[in-house]
């Protein structure tokens, strides 16, 4: 696949890996978080870390909608399905993350709910049509690169007047997830977390631009690469930070030119604006409740907005005590140091929000990455002996 | 959240949508977010939709530009 | 010989508009009727004509191995193939893994009421002609069925008996550290042509099923070299489901290269455009061998020089590994881990 397979090249791989190994500085250690869960995916699914030198470290972030739906949320969705007998869509990704009373939507469906998966929030749209009898409700989640088509799809409900259909919505902004982190004391005065630089988001930089990004290298002098999806244009983005930080510059880079530029989609933020606004704050799972970070469906648009149509109220629902997503999502903690991890909590029976999708830092980690528990431990046991 | 894919325009359809290759699977996707697209044009696809142009130039340059970061400087005779 | 008296019925099925019955599954004349009328005339063959509860077989000195499948596909036809084919290679390759040249099929349906019997009739013969293919008659049947609104259209349940010749050890235990890992072709191919069926998911290039009997290849396998250790075919849950079960059972890890797994690039493009990884699409035409590693260059060359097994791969080694884990080096040249499919696979936006 053309604009694809170039850019998992073994051979360019070596060549970066080479060129980071090389000037990284072995008197220090460099930690760079990748904000995407796209990214996090494709670091432990091409096993990248074996490309960099030991003094080179990621710190999986957030970023994945997904695992930062709060349960609560899922909750509101299952009970439409199930009490309200609404045919509810979703993308394929939510279907099973587990909420409350041990149920996920795939349960719910098990249990007699209408619950449909779709590919795009169009066919919510088409499935609404072809039943006005049955009020359709679209599970909408996703950060600002799955936000337009929402809005396209609610604009042209209201315009054509299908009365049956509405948006139960969790999108969420990425500047806020960062912002949040950033501000976290552990990061911003304890100096706990070392952060030296952030791999920014692929897709979402092509609907926002990289100018959101400024203000983050500005105000807390952390430099931002914003990388393409592929292997290489994550290795190429390190290469970028390490350059950076050794040159002691604080800039927003673009590694991303073929797709993404400073403006980004202006079509698709004014659509975006058009049809939906801030929320004071919302629930992140993991990272607790984060002001001005998701969206709503503005009123113009409210008959469309599920959480009116049905009178929707929100429930936090807290995770287990053990669970230490928060702090890994912070780049606290590793996978490897929860109580949980491969135990109770495991792909199969995620627990908290890094296990629920592919691209959380846990279930990647369980995925694609065991091994290196056992290499470490290893290494560990010959340096006592 | 990032799952999109680079895409070829085959042609464009009414309704603000166009016919897509990848590899040589062919799709119905939106282009509604995106003006003035032209068959062979190149864009990224997400959820069934077209989010952006995609640059051919501008990706030959990225992928040289990794090229020569991999040759080291010091070992060239 | 056969001198059973045919029974006579006011009217043939009317195959081209008329629907499944309740009558069909009560065991009475309708019953008779189906099964004369649709899968004798189909299936005919000496074991299935007297049209017993049980067939009369004669089979050869040696084990006997015994396999059963149900198939539940939907949609009942797709690209490449249909639910009657699958349900005769899937059981006919469950027989040949053991190393069993298969010999007899025996096929129970759960029709539901309604379903048309012009469809019905297409799949029927469409799994004749498998089993003609393949060499393995449908020597028994049963037919039930349910009410409409309980049933999928049909579901197939197909049991197969062959019997190992002697020398032949097959075993998903045998697997040894150092022992090669081949495929037998590209992997994905049924899966995403089933996906490019289902609702929600559609494409217009075509990719088919491989759905096919593979006892053949296995044969032409086993007589180039009898000391293969595991055969299996990777049907659900993928290659890397298949393999971890194998490690599981057999006690060991695996190191795969993935540059060496074949994967035809329209089904790399599907599984990149879904968000899927081929590793854990169904395949239902192809094999998984282990030999050990002195066999290597005769496996491949075996399979290459098969019809089946023209696209086949060395893809890995079996390795020692307390966990067995399933490892793979991947095509940048880092490592990860293959892990067991967890749940069903469902397309990825993120």
């Amino acid at each position: 696949m053309k604009y694809v397979d170039e850019f998992r090249d073994a051979a360019l791989a070596r060549g970066l890996a080479a060129a980071i190994a090389r000037e990284a500085d072995p008197a220090r250690r460099y930690h760079f978080m990748e904000f995407c869960g796209g990214h996090t995916h494709a670091i432990s699914r091409y096993g990248v870390a074996d490309l960099l030198p030991a003094n080179v470290r990621m710190i999986h972030g957030p970023g994945c909608p997904v695992c930062v739906l709060p349960i609560g949320r899922i909750d509101l969705a299952i009970g439409l399905a199930l009490e309200r007998g609404v045919i509810l869509c979703s993308y394929g990704d939510t279907m099973r993350v587990p909420a409350s009373a041990g149920r996920s939507l795939l349960r719910a469906k098990a249990e007699g709910a209408d619950v449909r998966m779709v590919y795009s929030a169009a066919d919510a749209l088409r499935i609404a049509r072809a039943h006005p009898e049955r009020e359709v409700v679209f599970l909408a989640i996703g950060f600002e690169t799955t936000t337009p088509p929402t809005a396209l799809v609610l604009r042209e409900a209201r315009a054509l007047g299908v009365a049956n259909f509405s948006v139960l919505c969790n999108h969420v902004l990425t500047p806020a997830a960062i912002v949040n982190i950033l501000e976290s004391p552990e990061v911003r005065t304890l100096g706990t977390v070392p952060l030296d630089g952030f791999v920014g988001p692929a897709h979402v930089s092509t609907v926002i631009g990289t100018e959101p990004y400024e203000f983050f290298a500005q105000e807390y002098r952390k430099p931002v690469v914003i990388a393409g999806f592929e292997p290489l244009d994550v290795m190429q983005a390190i290469l970028m930070l390490v350059r950076q930080v050794n040159e002691r510059r604080c800039v927003v880079e673009n590694q991303f030119s073929r797709v993404v530029d400073r403006d980004g989609n202006v079509k698709a933020q004014a659509l975006v604006a058009e049809v939906f606004e801030l929320r004071r704050e919302f629930e992140w799972r993991g990272l607790g409740t984060v002001p001005y970070s998701a969206l709503r469906i503005r009123d113009a648009f409210g008959a469309h907005d599920a959480e009116r149509r049905f009178g929707l109220v929100y429930q936090a629902v807290p995770d287990n005590k053990a669970c230490e997503c928060g702090a890994i999502l912070r780049g606290l903690k590793r996978p490897v140091d929860c109580k949980l991890f491969g135990g109770a909590c495991t792909p199969e029976t995620p627990m908290g929000s890094c296990m629920v999708s592919s691209e959380g830092a846990c279930a990647a980690h369980y995925s694609y990455g065991r091994f290196r528990d056992r290499e470490a431990a290893g290494a560990a046991e010959a340096l006592r002996a | 959240m990032c799952l999109a894919i680079p895409a070829r325009i085959v042609r464009l359809e009414p309704g603000d949508q166009a016919l897509i290759d990848v590899g040589g699977i062919r799709k119905q996707i939106s282009v509604a977010l995106v003006d003035g697209l032209a068959p062979d044009d190149w864009v990224v696809v997400h959820v069934g939709y077209a989010l952006a142009r995609l640059d051919p130039a501008a990706a030959a340059a990225t992928l040289a530009t990794m090229a020569a970061a991999g040759i080291d400087a010091g070992a060239l005779a | 010989m056969n001198t059973a008296p045919r029974r006579e019925y006011h009217r043939p099925l009317d195959l081209k508009r008329g629907r499944v019955e309740l009558a069909h599954g009560a065991g009475g004349r309708a019953t008779a009727q189906l099964v004369e009328e649709l899968f004798l005339a189909a299936f005919d063959n000496e074991w299935l004509r007297p049209l017993n509860d049980a067939a009369s077989l004669p089979v050869p000195a040696g084990r006997l191995v015994m396999a059963t499948d149900s198939h539940v596909v939907s949609p009942l036809f797709f690209p490449g193939g249909d639910i009657g084919a699958l349900s005769v290679h899937g059981t006919v390759n469950d027989v040949a893994m053991a190393g069993a040249m298969p010999l007899y099929l025996a096929a129970g349906f759960v029709l539901e009421e309604g379903y048309p019997l012009a469809d019905l009739r297409r799949i029927v013969s469409s799994m004749a002609a498998a089993a003609k293919a393949a060499g393995v008659p449908v020597v028994t049947g049963d037919t039930k069925v349910v009410e409409q609104g309980k049933g999928d259209g049909v579901y197939i349940t197909t049991t197969g008996v062959g019997v190992v010749p002697p020398g032949i050890s097959l075993d998903g235990a045998a697997a040894r550290e150092g022992d090669a890992i081949f495929v037998s072709g590209t992997i994905g191919d049924h899966g995403v042509a089933i996906m490019s069926k289902r609702e929600n998911l559609e494409f217009e290039t075509e990719i088919l099923s491989d759905s096919a009997p593979l006892h053949r290849l296995v044969a032409a396998l086993l007589a180039a070299c009898p000391r293969i250790r595991v055969l299996r075919d990777p049907t659900r849950g993928g290659l890397a489901t298949t393999l971890n079960e194998i490690a599981r059972a057999s006690g060991v890890g695996m190191l795969l290269e993935e540059t060496a797994i074949p994967v035809a690039p329209a089904v790399a493009a599907a599984c990149e455009f879904l968000g899927l990884d081929p590793l854990y699409v169904a395949n239902e035409g192809k094999l998984i061998a282990i030999a050990p590693a002195a066999d290597a260059d005769t496996v491949l060359a075996a399979l290459r020089a098969h019809p089946q097994g023209r696209d086949a791969a060395l893809i890995g080694r079996v390795t020692r590994d307390p966990d067995h884990f399933v490892q793979m080096r991947t095509g940048l040249g880092g490592r990860r881990v293959v892990d067991w499919l967890t749940g069903d696979q469902l397309p990825r936006i993120c």
